[in-house]
Parts: C-alpha cells; sequence; structure tokens
C-alpha cells in the first residue's frame, strides 16, 4: 500500500473521530468530561493537518502530528483507565461539570466513547509510527 | 490518479458532513416521536395541576416550559415567552416547571415556590432574572444577594423563609426534575407545545409550533 492510502487512512479516522464526537455532543446533546475534552483538543488539529499533508503527499506533516496523537493517547489510556477502574475514581481530576467516569453511552456492551477515543488514537499513533520508520529508510 | 484522490478526500468530507445531518434529523425526529407518545398517553406527566401557569384554562394549546431561575438563556427568553402570552391571548396556557441544572437553581425555587403561596410567583421570578447576573454569576455566585433584591417586593420574608424548604416544595422539585428526564429534558429553557417537543430552539420556532399547534385545532 502506498503512503499516500496510508496517510488518506489516518486522515479518515480523524475526520470519523472528529465527526462522531461532535455528533455525541451538540446531537445526542452528551455533555464533554474535562478529559474529553483534552483529547479533542489533539484530535481536531489532525483532520486538518492530514488532510492538507494528502495534496501534495508531504510526509514531514508526522513530525508535527506525532505529538499530538501521543498527548492524545495518554490521556485516552489514562481515561480509560478511569472509566473501567483501574485506577481509583478520586484520583480524577474532574470534579466540576460532568464526571469523567459516568457511563453516557454503552453499545453492545463495552463500546464507549472513551473506548472509541483510544481506539482512534491507537490507530493515528501505530500508523503514524509505522509511516515514520519508512519515511525514514 | 491524482484527481480521482482529491475526490476520495471530498466524498469522505461530504459523506460525514451528509451523515451528521442525517443522523440529527433522523434522532430529532425519534425523540420528538418518542416523547409525543408519552404526553398523548398521560398529559398528567407533562402539567402538571401544581405547576405555575399564565393564560386561558383550557385554551386549545398548551406551551409547557421547563426552566431554571439561574439560567441566562431562560432570562433572557422570558420576554419574549410574555410576548407569545400577548399574542396568543386567550389561546394559550403557559405551564412552567422547574429542570435545575445549576448550583443554586433550587435555593432559587425554593424561593419562587414560597413566593406563590404569598401570591408573589411572577414579580419573584422577575426580580431573581432581573438579578441573576449578581446573584447566580457563574464564577462567584452569591445567592444570599436574593433576599436583598426580594426584599423590595411585597412578601413576608420570615414566612417565606419558614415555607421554603417545606416538603411540599421539595415533592416539587423532585417530580420535575424526574419528569423532565423522562421527556427528555436536557436544556434549558425547553418547551412542549401540545406534548410536541421544540426542535430548534427559538422565538420564532416556538411561535411557528404554537401556530401549528392552533390550526391543527382549527383556531
Amino acid at each position: 500500500m502506498d503512503n499516500w492510502l496510508k496517510l488518506f487512512g489516518l486522515w479518515f479516522v480523524s475526520v470519523a473521530a472528529t465527526t462522531g464526537s461532535l455528533f455525541f455532543s451538540e446531537v445526542m446533546m452528551l455533555p464533554p468530561c474535562l478529559l474529553c475534552w483534552y483529547q479533542r483538543i489533539a484530535m481536531y488539529p489532525l483532520v486538518l493537518l492530514f488532510g492538507l499533508a494528502l495534496f501534495p503527499l508531504d510526509l514531514k506533516v508526522i513530525r508535527y502530528a506525532l505529538p499530538l496523537a501521543l498527548i492524545g493517547w495518554g490521556i485516552a489510556v489514562y481515561h480509560n483507565l478511569l472509566y473501567y477502574k483501574l485506577i481509583p475514581e478520586h484520583m480524577a481530576p474532574c470534579t466540576q461539570g460532568i464526571s469523567c467516569t459516568t457511563v453516557l453511552l454503552e453499545w453492545l456492551g463495552f463500546i464507549t466513547i472513551p473506548l472509541l477515543s483510544l481506539v482512534a488514537f491507537t490507530i493515528i499513533l501505530s500508523g503514524l509510527i509505522h509511516l515514520r520508520k519508512s519515511y525514514e529508510v | 490518479m491524482k484527481f480521482n484522490r482529491a475526490f476520495l478526500v471530498v466524498g469522505v468530507i461530504a459523506l460525514a458532513v451528509a451523515g451528521f445531518f442525517f443522523g440529527k434529523r433522523f434522532l430529532e425526529n425519534r425523540e420528538v416521536a418518542r416523547v409525543s407518545e408519552i404526553t398523548k398517553t398521560s398529559s398528567d406527566i407533562l402539567i402538571r395541576r401544581t405547576a405555575a401557569r399564565l393564560g386561558r384554562e383550557g385554551a386549545p394549546v398548551t406551551v409547557v416550559e421547563f426552566f431554571d431561575p439561574e439560567c441566562e438563556s431562560c432570562r433572557a427568553f422570558h420576554p419574549m415567552t410574555k410576548m407569545l402570552l400577548e399574542e396568543f391571548q386567550g389561546k394559550v396556557l403557559f405551564v412552567f416547571r422547574y429542570a435545575p441544572f445549576h448550583p443554586n437553581s433550587r435555593f432559587a425555587i425554593q424561593i419562587l415556590e414560597a413566593a406563590r403561596k404569598q401570591n408573589r410567583y411572577w414579580e419573584t421570578l422577575d426580580t431573581l432574572y432581573q438579578y441573576q447576573p449578581q446573584w447566580g454569576d457563574h464564577h462567584n455566585p452569591r445567592p444570599e444577594l436574593v433576599w436583598n433584591y426580594i426584599s423590595k417586593l411585597d412578601l413576608d420574608i420570615e414566612k417565606l423563609k419558614a415555607e421554603m424548604s417545606s416538603p411540599e416544595i421539595e415533592e416539587i422539585i423532585k417530580q420535575d426534575t424526574q419528569e423532565g428526564q423522562t421527556l427528555g429534558v436536557r436544556m434549558t429553557p425547553s418547551f412542549f407545545v401540545n406534548g410536541v417537543p421544540l426542535k430548534t430552539f427559538g422565538y420564532e420556532p416556538l411561535r411557528q409550533l404554537i401556530i401549528q399547534a392552533l390550526t391543527k385545532q382549527g383556531e
């Protein structure tokens, strides 16, 4: 598969994540918690970064997208650990507004919003690392 | 090849946008159908006898407003509610119910309900709204200021203080909160016109929904 298609795939994931999260908050009226907001900050710019890097294909984008993806992934991991009670809730930094551990949505019994975010960031992060290898060679 | 790729990207964007708005429409229609079904089978859940009301009893159209005295949009919309009452005089009954979504909403509602017992509900509501930016400031709420503002009204404050935490008022707040949840009230103000929820918030959409309901009733 050529690099363009790989980058296109990552862009596609970021578009899906962005549209989906906006749909959850603006249409389904599920209020985003604090950690969700931090993940959004890392995810939304990727749509533009990846999109622009597709025309013409510019793999330098890895350099700029990787830190965002890494930060977003880190927050997503932390959020999921909280969410699935693998670390105690009192460590949660969310005292105001909506709690980060409130389960607002559960599809098929296990698909939750933080899990979707983690999946998206994992795909993007691993994709970028993979692309970086082939780019450097 | 390049053209195809640009096409692909534009296609994905178009699909994402279309999917978003299609999904929005779909969910909105489903919600309207769900709520309309509930209100059709039991109008009690929407129009509680105990709720404050303005307009003509037995009017062909009943508008239910779920509001919160500490909500800025409710404050901003209140004059428009009055305008609609004026415009559809004799044809509309407005029922007011609570959706306490802010830290001091309960406190303000307790005062309002206690003032209702002294027949000073609407003056008290106007006063609460007028000074809301002071007592309900989100960064520095000072609910105690409310006492200063309502002291200018013809209210027996001692009596009000004694009555504001009565179980009766507690029950109203509890019931409104619960029924608001059942009816899908997530924002304030939320409106229902003859049991149909207002999808797009705004003066004109609400007005149109009232006119629609009146036409349906043959008015």
